[in-house]
């Protein structure tokens, strides 16, 4: 099992590699569900807005 | 009195190019950029002219890059300001014919000076008068092809904010196979070998930029300007 | 039949079929994405040249291969949005210049990690890397543009004509990059995989690029949906729509 973790003796460029993808794919989604998140509060406010200007 | 599109087209380059020597600084400014930058390089590296020869043909590229981006600054800018831009793209005469007529001009007005003025440059990196062919040759057709790539990009970047950052950021990546070929050429015939190889795929670039950019450049005035 | 085709076209549509969509791609790239860990990392032999570090490739080539193909993707979005007028097509590219960015800079950093231990440097002017910096230049170049107009709109037509004009400069750069690197002949050129991987290596490896386009296919549908809603605000489906 430590012959996995130390993947030859490259542990220290392989890992941080998967590592650091592991980030980018998580951040992807962050990001993502942030953007989502934030246009919907927007439109929310805008539709908002046009109904008590309606009023 | 209705004017066919090639006086059309003359007409404007010497409209343009009249108006540019009406301000000499807008001239100067960018070939007084191109020495400056060049003197940089061997003051900072204190090299012998031997030595700085062999780093001649990129720092002479990169200065001519970067000078040819500061000189973009006034290809539209005056126009769009003074509303003149909207008269001519309802003038008529459609608008790709109206960027090529300005950046044939601006062409003749900043690039071709960095031809004349390069022979001095490349004195001083110690570049060899035999490979002066090859460096003039190379730099008239890379400056010819950046004038239009910077046409697409002034045309995108009219009166924005901080325009001038986000045109080099726009122009240098698609500059970079200029700069790659442009350099090689020039190096080749520095150090002897054939440069010929080179130039085709400098002219090559020059011919497809020229051709495709005219119609990229009307889109992207289409676009600012609407 | 192509009925499904023109209603792409539609904002409201996009935006219910992307959330369908979502829960699956995620899936399906869940699963493709463990297997190709899993049979990667420990299932796949290691290999007679590079030992454990070949196993870089997995993430390695995906990342290297999806940062183009997001780019042709939002280039085509692009000329799609401009010629036709489909404004999902801005929509599209806004959403997928960020992600496709994220994998070139994913790319350019395992690709760095990589070449440590194989050319003995973090960096080299070595073709795939110079032309994938470029294509990383690129995309900060569109998402820049995009945002510096105060007209929405006019930032989409304008990011959307520079990403069609940089796509035509995607293979000129490689190419020129390719031809430069052979002048100079100084930096090493390693050929990171053989023509022939033995199954073992090369199924992991196909799982890891059909798992990361799917997950660029989820991630697509929320930020498509996100930047969809962005763009029709005043419309009136997005009342019904953000109710949900």
């Amino acid at each position: 099992m430590s012959d996995f973790w130390s993947m030859g003796g490259y542990a220290r460029y392989v890992w941080p590699c998967f590592g650091f993808s592991g980030i980018v794919l998580a951040w992807n989604v962050w990001a993502a569900r942030r953007l989502l998140n934030a246009a919907r509060l927007k439109a929310a406010r805008a539709l908002a807005m046009t109904a008590s200007e309606a009023r | 009195m209705t004017v066919s599109g090639w006086q059309a087209f003359w007409l404007l380059v010497h409209r343009e190019m009249r108006l540019s020597f009406r301000r000499p600084e807008q001239l100067l400014q960018p070939l007084v950029f191109f020495l400056i930058v060049t003197t940089l390089f061997p003051l900072g590296l204190s090299l012998q002219l031997s030595l700085l020869r062999d780093i001649a043909p990129g720092v002479l590229w990169v200065a001519a890059l970067l000078s040819a981006l500061l000189s973009l600054d006034f290809l539209f800018k005056s126009d769009a300001d003074d509303g003149t831009l909207e008269q001519l793209a309802l003038s008529g005469h459609g608008l790709t014919l109206i960027v090529a007529a300005k950046t044939l001009a601006h062409w003749l007005v900043t690039g071709l000076a960095l031809v004349l003025v390069s022979p001095i440059v490349g004195t001083a990196l110690g570049i060899p008068v035999g490979a002066f062919a090859t460096m003039l040759l190379s730099l008239a057709l890379g400056t010819l092809t950046l004038s239009w790539l910077g046409a697409i990009g002034a045309g995108l970047t009219i009166g924005l904010r901080r325009g001038n950052v986000l045109l080099s950021l726009i122009v240098l990546p698609l500059a970079t196979p200029l700069l790659i070929f442009g350099a090689a050429a020039t190096e080749r015939a520095v150090s002897g070998t054939s440069a010929v190889g080179a130039l085709y795929f400098l002219a090559a670039l020059c011919v497809f930029t020229c051709t495709l950019a005219p119609f990229a450049a009307a889109a992207a005035l289409r676009i600012t300007l609407e | 039949m192509w009925t499904w085709f023109y209603k792409l076209a539609s904002p409201p549509y996009v935006f219910g079929v992307a959330a369908a969509l979502m829960p699956w791609l995620f899936g399906a790239a869940a699963l493709a994405i463990g297997y190709g860990l899993v049979a990667g990392l420990g299932i796949a032999p290691p290999d007679y040249q590079q030992g454990e570090a070949f196993r870089m490739i997995y993430v390695h080539v995906p990342s290297a291969i999806l940062s183009v193909t997001v780019y042709t993707i939002m280039a085509t979005a692009s000329a799609v949005a401009l010629i036709w007028r489909i404004k999902v097509g801005h929509a599209v590219a806004a959403a997928s210049a960020p992600i496709g960015a994220s994998f070139t800079l994913l790319t350019l950093v395992t690709g760095s990690l990589w070449g440590r231990p194989m050319w003995g440097t973090y960096w080299a002017w070595d073709p795939r890397l110079t032309s994938e910096l470029i294509l990383l230049f690129l995309y900060v170049g569109v998402m820049s543009l995009r945002s510096a107009f105060e007209d929405p709109a006019r930032g989409d037509r304008a990011a959307a004509l520079l990403a069609v004009v940089g796509v035509v400069n995607v293979p000129i750069v490689h190419f020129s990059v390719v031809w430069w690197n052979s002048l100079h002949q100084g930096a090493t050129i390693v050929t990171l995989e053989g023509p022939k991987m033995p199954g073992s290596m090369l199924w992991p490896l196909l799982s890891m690029w059909l798992g990361f386009m799917l997950f660029y296919g989820a991630v697509l549908c929320i930020r498509v949906r996100g930047e969809v809603l962005n763009r029709e605000r005043q419309s009136a489906w997005v009342r019904e729509a953000i109710k949900s």
